[in-house]
């Protein structure tokens, strides 16, 4: 993977250097927190309820051992023993204070690791695809192209006072798993007519109060292209974004407003400035890049110990056929091991287990790991006969849950247990869902389903491409949540419907319950899954499940 | 017409710990919001909000919350509040370990 340079190194630490003067300068008074606020939210320092917040970014969530370790060695030191992965591939620690900010900075600057633009009206943490350079189905590795747009985006001086904050998402694959179509620009890998690869280019998706799918500006856009056609788009957005409103703000306001004719003509005027500035600097970046994303050395070696494991012991079998995703190389699978344990918070993961899959990766893993945003860990290379070792050692760790994309494998944001913004707590119920369906012992039968849950309308949780999507209000006083289903976030993007009225704090878990039953009730067969029976049947099976006869009539 | 004025408290959180605090009569900075001051009158809540806002070096974040008298002292009328005398839901961090 891609290690920093002297120019990344020397920046980063400049930085921490600025930012621990600035801390210091805030602690004796010299700055007000009026002048301070931006600079800590320039290097990911929230203040939220209980505590200060530190949002660490991992670029395309990818992170070697030694990183992961480093991690483990901020909670523990400096934090409460654990840390929360995040549906934007950062980490973020609940309970640092003030003064060990530099010191947690200065640790991150060791592994190159850091927390800037994790905040901000600026290019956020570049996300990708967490199969990214593993997965059978890619076209190519997308993250050379995201660690492009990192070093590109880093510092940019016209990018740093956007209208409002920017979200890149990328896939090399043609299912997307990272919900390229909400983001402020997607981008999905594509080959044209002659074989070669380059990119369908989304803008102007995103979740939120008004949540919206991208429209593809371009069908295909050349690889060597794509620096200058990002920088055309984002140059668009910044001369006609609305600033007056910040509910207006993001780009995908902008897009709305101006038609996706006219701003697609807009960029490709830009663009067409912009393309011959870049003398081609870019692309040779861009090849050394590459290289440093080489595929690691696969062994050969067979694979019978796996099989026989699979066949002889079922809570092996019961994971791998949950946790596993098809590696290109046919001896190896990628692992994603499940940060969902049943009761357990979304995406939490304690100093100790953070060892011990860095100690997994380095031994089984080609020393590579991922973070996805559906908040859980990706060992993207593990060949077969190493399976069974790495899931008993999972175990062992209490991270062996077999339930990836299943009922309890739950997208939370931290809700009102920890955000500031929150108007309803999210954790808790992702917690009580996981217990209730894992008491019924109805998962695996019910299957594929992804429930998401956002603790306010600014849908961090992705709750809008949920099959089922949850929204904690605050209904007069009260936590209220209200239910959208058919929500999609791949390839086939959706935003959910919403169901009626919603449902206070302990009639939730209830309601989802009564929904999933009705799925069971209505669904052709067992392998029709939760989203398949909702778009056949609609929504009038599930509203009469959640209110009774009159919800079936309103829907007639 | 002007809406009556409901009572308040004075909270923000510590500068250097971040930890939730409230305003007490005798102007110290307390973790627990039965210690907070019960403001009733709004010109007073005015004067109490300006002169905790001016203590930039100890607390950060400052506002009035709605509060209302309890038998121990001021209670918090809203979750979110509630939430913030004690910590989080999901762990056992927070003022409810700190303070057990």
């Amino acid at each position: 993977m891609y290690s920093y340079s002297e120019f990344d190194e020397a920046f980063v630490r400049e930085r921490v250097a600025q930012f621990t003067s600035q801390v210091e300068r805030r602690l004796d008074g010299s700055l007000t927190e009026e002048e301070f606020r931006p600079l800590r939210l320039m290097n990911g320092l929230y203040l939220q309820l209980h505590a200060y917040m530190l949002r660490v970014a991992i670029p395309y969530g990818t992170l070697n051992p030694r990183q992961m370790r480093l991690l483990a060695h901020i909670a523990q030191t400096w934090d409460k023993g654990y840390g929360h992965f995040t549906t934007r591939q950062n980490i973020q620690y609940n309970w640092p204070k003030l003064e060990d900010v530099p010191k947690m900075l200065q640790a991150l600057a060791d592994v190159g690791m850091h927390a800037i633009q994790t905040s901000g009206n600026c290019v956020r943490n570049v996300t990708a695809d967490h199969f990214a350079g593993a997965a059978a189905d890619e076209i190519e590795d997308p993250r050379p192209v995201a660690e492009l747009l990192r070093q590109w985006s880093t510092d940019h001086p016209e990018f740093q006072f956007l209208p409002r904050k920017f979200k890149i998402a990328i896939t090399g694959s043609p299912n997307d798993r990272a919900v390229t179509r909400a983001h402020d620009i997607g981008l999905r890998m594509v080959r044209n007519a002659a074989g070669q690869p380059g990119f369908e280019v989304i803008v102007g998706g995103g979740l939120g109060r008004t949540p919206m799918i991208g429209h593809t500006v371009r069908e295909f856009l050349p690889k060597a292209d794509l620096l200058p056609y990002v920088e055309a788009v984002l140059s668009v957005y910044n001369t006609l974004g609305r600033r007056d409103n910040k509910y207006k703000a993001r780009i995908k306001i902008t897009v709305h407003e101006t038609g996706k004719e006219e701003i697609t003509r807009l960029i490709e005027d830009r663009f067409a400035e912009l393309r011959p500035l870049f003398g081609g600097n870019d692309q040779k970046l861009l090849a050394e890049i590459e290289e440093a994303f080489a595929p690691p050395a696969f062994r050969n070696a067979p694979t019978d110990a796996y099989d026989a494991f699979y066949s002889a012991d079922p809570t092996f079998r019961s994971w791998a056929d949950t946790n596993l995703a098809t590696h290109r190389n046919a001896q190896y699978a990628i692992v994603t091991i499940s940060l969902k344990a049943h009761g357990e918070t979304p995406g939490d993961a304690t100093a100790d287990q953070m060892r011990l899959m860095a100690d997994l990766a380095e031994r089984y893993g080609h020393s590579e790991l991922r973070i996805s945003h559906e908040q859980n860990v990706i060992l993207p290379h593990v060949h077969k006969s190493d399976l069974p070792a790495v899931h008993a050692a999972l175990v062992q760790a209490g991270l062996g849950t077999a339930n990836v994309g299943l009922i309890s494998d739950i997208i939370a944001c931290p809700g009102m247990d920890y955000c500031s913004l929150a108007t309803a707590r999210s954790i808790p119920i992702a917690q009580e869902i996981a217990t209730r369906f894992d008491a019924l012992n109805l998962e695996h039968e019910i299957g594929p389903l992804k429930i998401k849950i956002s603790g306010c309308i600014n849908a961090c949780g992705h709750h809008h491409v949920g099959h089922i999507g949850i929204l904690g209000l605050d209904r007069a006083g009260v936590e209220n949540y209200q239910i959208t289903l058919g929500g999609d976030g791949t390839e086939t993007a959706a935003i959910g419907e919403k169901t009626g009225p919603g449902f206070a704090y302990d009639e939730i878990v209830p309601a989802i319950e009564r929904i999933v039953r009705a799925y069971l009730e209505v669904r052709e067969t067992p392998e029709e899954t939760f989203l398949d029976t909702f778009r056949r049947t609609g929504i009038a099976p599930f509203k009469a499940a959640l209110y009774g006869e009159e919800g079936e009539k309103d829907a007639a | 017409m002007s809406r009556r004025f409901t009572p308040k408290i004075v909270t923000a959180n510590r500068l250097r710990e971040g930890d939730v605090v409230y305003l007490t009569a005798d102007d110290r900075w307390s973790p627990f919001h039965h210690e907070a001051e019960l403001i009733e009158d709004e010109a007073h809540a005015q004067m109490r909000l300006l002169h905790a806002s001016a203590q930039k070096l100890l607390v950060v974040g400052v506002y009035l919350a709605d509060a209302k008298p309890g038998p121990n002292g001021p209670e918090p009328t809203h979750f979110r509040e509630e939430f913030r005398t004690r910590g989080p839901s999901n762990y056992n961090h927070g003022k409810q370990a700190d303070y057990a």
